[in-house]
């Protein structure tokens, strides 16, 4: 084993890098000397040339330091006892899948933290660039906050405004332990139902630090001018979600999402207005850049004239949204990808707990083949409908044949199964149990669409209900069912309005007098980049949030919570913590972006567009998207057992192959092409999904979202395996999906008892 | 179901467009419209004609992208609805449909049906926000009452989704109906009122730099408009900006 050497690599601005360099000496490979050895770029820099004393003595306090700190590094290096000989070489990221999770009480870990990170002062600020990608809730809060620091921040987004990112299509509430109901709620009790929703699979720090800041958010969007539900005495009103027992959720009608991503628009608006932003809509992120095994800038495609761009910044944020769309049909939309998380796993970002996929119980069934993408009609509505199918097989084939109609089948014939199966909490279990108990109604034949694959969701008692209430208010005649008809239908309305529409135009039916037909759809994904507690992943510099990340929500997210998790990541974990890593660069300078590395990125970037154009195969795009839409539904999707996930493999393995043969994208590289962008998001996809499979492969208890046929119990629950899969999978790109090394990190329940998931 | 339709088909800004005619079977009336132009995309492809470009993303209504002005009318001949909502019950067996994008001077073309609808965000940057900062540390959420009626009235003009289906319609190309929603949604609202006086000059400033015509009260953007925002707003706007140009 040799010692550290400390080298200096001269930077384009004047100024030199430290770096040690850890060498185990030479061995052949092919006939070829190669040098192993270790880098670590020291996170200061020392003049070139110093021009004046001042300068010289800085030289000397680095140089000092350095010496340090190649000791230290030595001392761990030599008692780790790598081995750097033969095959088996551990880089340095091997052991460091480090959570770094702070020390203390689960209370106090957050406002320790925050205590003790290092800070960037207000006039370093303006000489760092940080890269946001996607406008999102968190992508928007996050360049919103960071340009009010001081930061100079570049956004991107694939859409023609950062206004149109899929957080808008969020309808129910938002979560925050406001307690304003008085009905027992806490921060503690949001942070236990939200690891408990979780399947017990999500970290305990981050979760808290999340119930935390739930208050933060609210105070935050209502100065911002967030028009949230209020009552007749003026306050915020609330509403209840699944899984929980209080009412915690804040909500603007059904259109909740589209408040709160307008108000991080006219955050981000200001700071645009004010330069600190720099907005580039229609670009898409093509590849990340990464200098010195730091993320340091991306390079994009100009959507509308093809040109691909260099973009250098000291910190690199991912805030691109989820994967569902790796099922062709889902309630993301249309343009919603997974190519900027994919992008930087394949450059050193591992990826976690892909298998984690929600399945949505309340979406408009599919209608046929055409169909493009799936409509969520909001969890919020379970508060007041009641979900049920036919008990009688006979009524069900009546009602396919269209000679009877629901409203026609009586009370006692109608089977209300959350309410029978889970007394509890009834027809607001949390989504992945509602989701598997509706495909057991349906499998077991009592679907009540041509497909057979949709159930009844009922007003008509919510609307008597709120009608008698009304009436006893008004004075009016509580028996008379026309009044009370009329006045619970406005009640509705007013609740819930924009979804009945939206049901309406899509179905062709009207809500307000038979029940809505719904069928689970994927709609979120819990699993996404692996990121530490400072929600950077194992790429130093680049970093993660929102749903673009895995760390909150374990094997199943509860409804609302998105959106506060995207929030809480925006506005106010991600710019206390990066501040911690940007307080080395305060000396780097601005990133020069005709460093080879960058070169190197753009020329791959050039090559796939090319290689695309030139294929002129036979398939569309959507041809290979539907294919492993269908391969990902019924292998991968609501139940997953052994031998399908293995074809699933196979099968997303040779349609991929197919794919580069056979893709046609017509038109031009250099002007606007969907098909060409659709490619690329695609070919993306194809990789994703048999990495997703090889997951849920590996993982061969149930939990949460995740449904392995061979665990369940007796009553066809899903049956946790604690002993062997308390773990994080966070996967390592290794040169193809089917070569992904798994790295576990393991989930430590210091102030929540794991206990088996009842809501009966 | 079978269709022909017309459809404006343009390279690039700088070229010039025309209508081309194509047909289309088998047509199914459960189909989106923004569907049956996926369809439509894939029969082009497969005939080695470029596909035509529009936009669109969300395909649930709320999202704003999807523009197209579809046998005159922004966003086809059903009421409250985007084109991503428009169902092809809507038309006839035999039906010829013409598609348009949204025209307007402050809206320029990119290709086919796409425009170019960042107009509308420079006019937000210029004042569509409340002026505070983002660190959470505001007052309680609860500090302040607001009457029910205030914020259900702010709600509803928050609801606009930037589509442009006002500018489109508009004879005049107006943007009063789109600018006036954000300007009531925080001038109903007591966070907003603390500088309603800048908000309003700044953003009808900007509005009238980016070439949107001027307001002549036909009301056709309330008719067209996909959310129902309210003539009053313009009518609030205006108040506003009497107001504002009195106090100077």
């Amino acid at each position: 084993m040799k010692k550290v050497k400390i080298r200096y690599r001269k930077n384009a601005n004047g100024t030199s890098s430290i770096r040690l360099n850890f060498f185990d000496g030479y061995e052949t490979i092919d006939g070829k000397r190669k040098a192993k050895r270790l880098i670590k770029t020291l996170p200061f820099h020392l003049f070139t040339s110093p021009k004046s004393k001042k300068e010289e003595k800085i030289n000397i306090t680095y140089k000092k330091e350095a010496e340090k700190i190649a000791l230290q590094w030595e001392k761990t290096l030599l008692k780790e006892k790598i081995s750097l000989k033969g095959n088996n070489v551990t880089k340095l990221k091997d052991f460091q899948l480090n959570s770094k999770i702070p020390e203390g009480n689960l209370e106090q870990k957050w406002s320790n933290h925050k205590g003790k990170i290092n800070l960037v002062s207000p006039a370093n600020k303006r000489l760092i660039d940080v890269i946001v990608v996607g406008t999102g809730l968190a992508g928007a809060s996050a360049s919103a906050t960071l340009a009010e620091l001081g930061y100079n921040v570049k956004t991107f987004c694939f859409q023609d405004s950062p206004r149109r990112a899929h957080s808008i299509a969020a309808q129910g509430g938002i979560n925050a332990a406001k307690n304003y109901q008085g009905d027992g709620d806490s921060t503690y009790r949001l942070f236990y139902d939200t690891i408990k929703g979780g399947d017990y699979r999500s970290r305990e720090a981050n979760v808290h630090r999340l119930a935390e800041v739930s208050t933060n958010i609210i105070d935050q969007c209502v100065a911002q001018g967030v028009p949230f539900a209020r009552d007749y005495g003026g306050l915020l009103d609330n509403r209840s979600f699944g899984g929980v027992l209080v009412s915690r959720t804040f909500y603007a009608k059904g259109q909740t999402g589209q408040q709160l991503l307008l108000g991080a628009y006219s955050a981000m608006n200001r700071q645009i207005g004010r330069g600190k932003i720099k907005m580039f809509n229609r670009h898409e992120m093509m590849d990340i850049v990464i200098i010195d095994g730091k993320a340091r800038g991306i390079i994009t495609r100009n959507l509308v004239n093809g040109e691909i761009e260099r973009h250098g910044a000291h910190a690199v944020v991912i805030a691109s949204g989820g994967y569902g769309n790796v099922f062709f049909l889902s309630t993301n939309a249309m343009g919603s990808n997974a190519s900027a998380s994919w992008k930087i796993h394949k450059k050193g970002a591992y990826f976690a707990n892909p298998c984690f996929t929600q399945i949505h119980p309340t979406c408009i069934p599919v209608s046929g083949d055409h169909q493009s993408k799936l409509t969520l009609m909001s969890e919020s509505l379970r508060n007041d409908g009641r979900i049920w199918v036919p008990k009688n097989l006979g009524d069900v084939k009546a009602i396919r044949e269209g000679s009877l109609k629901p409203t026609e089948i009586k009370e006692e014939n109608r089977d209300y199964y959350l309410e029978r199966r889970y007394p509890a909490f009834g027809n607001l279990v949390p989504r992945d149990v509602a989701s598997r108990a509706a495909k057991e109604r349906c499998d077991a034949g009592f679907g009540v669409n041509k497909t057979g694959e949709a159930v009844y969701l009922d007003f008509a008692s919510a609307i008597i209900r709120y009608g008698k209430e009304q009436a006893h208010v008004k004075g009016l005649d509580e028996n008379n069912i026309q009044t009370v008809k009329k006045l619970g239908k406005q009640v509705v309305k007013s609740k819930y309005g924009n979804l009945f529409q939206m049901y309406e135009k899509i179905v062709d039916q009207n809500p307000y007098e038979t029940p809505m037909m719904i069928y689970p759809a994927v709609h979120y994904t819990m699993g996404g980049v692996w990121v530490d507690y400072n929600l950077m992943t194992t790429i130093p510099g680049c970093y993660a949030i929102g749903e673009a990340n895995f760390s909150d929500h374990g094997a199943n997210r509860l409804g609302a919570s998105a959106l506060m998790q995207g929030l809480a990541d925006g506005y106010f974990v991600l710019p206390y913590t990066i501040g911690d890593y940007l307080s080395d660069d305060i000396r780097t300078g601005p990133i020069d972006i005709k460093l080879p590395e960058f070169e190197k990125a753009e020329a791959a970037v050039k090559a796939q567009v090319e290689g695309f154009i030139s294929n002129h195969g036979k398939k569309p795009v959507d041809y290979y998207h539907r294919k492993l839409g269908k391969i990902m539904w019924d292998k991968c999707g609501m139940s997953r057992n052994e031998k399908g996930l293995i074809e699933a493999i196979k099968e997303i393995k040779e349609l991929r192959e197919d794919f580069y043969k056979n893709v046609n994208v017509p038109g031009k590289a250099n002007e606007f092409n969907e098909q060409l962008a659709k490619a690329g998001r695609v070919a993306d996809f194809l990789e994703l999904g048999e990495l997703f499979a090889k997951d849920a492969l590996e993982r061969t208890e149930s939990c949460g979202g995740h449904f392995r046929e061979e665990s369940q119990t007796p009553e066809g629950e899903a049956l946790r395996d604690d002993k062997n899969f308390t773990f994080v999978s966070a996967w390592e790109f290794k040169g193809a999906p089917s070569k992904a090394k798994l790295h576990k990190e393991e989930l430590k329940y210091e102030e929540i008892e794991v206990k088996t998931r009842s809501y009966k | 179901m079978n269709l022909t339709l017309k459809v404006w088909r343009q390279a690039n800004s700088e070229s010039k467009g025309k209508m081309e005619t194509y047909q289309i079977a088998d047509v199914s009336p459960d189909m989106s419209f923004l569907e049956m132009m996926d369809v439509l995309n894939e029969q082009l492809m497969t005939q080695g004609i470029d596909p035509i470009a529009f936009d669109h993303d969300c395909r649930e209504g709320i999202c704003g992208m999807c523009s197209m002005f579809i046998n005159g009318e922004a966003h086809g001949p059903d009421r409250l609805v985007t084109t991503c909502q428009l169902h092809m019950r809507k038309f006839k067996d035999g039906d010829t449909i013409t598609i348009e994008p949204f025209r307007a001077r402050a809206f320029p073309v990119i290709k086919d049906l796409a425009v170019d609808r960042s107009s509308f965000d420079r006019i937000q940057q210029a004042g569509g926000f409340i002026s505070i900062n983002t660190s959470g540390n505001t007052q309680d959420a609860n500090a302040i009452p607001i009457d029910k009626h205030d914020a259900d009235k702010a709600f509803d003009a928050a609801t606009c989704i930037g589509c442009g289906a006002c500018v489109a319609t508009c004879k005049n190309a107006s943007a009063m109906l789109f600018v006036s929603a954000k300007v009531s949604q925080y001038s109903l609202l007591p966070q907003g009122k603390v500088e309603a006086t800048d908000r309003v000059m700044n953003m009808v400033k900007q509005m009238d730099e980016e070439g949107f015509g001027n307001c002549t009260n036909t009301g056709a953007c309330e008719v067209e408009c996909p959310k129902g925002i309210s003539l009053e707003n313009i009518a609030r706007m205006n108040r506003e900006y009497l107001y504002a140009s009195v106090k100077g």
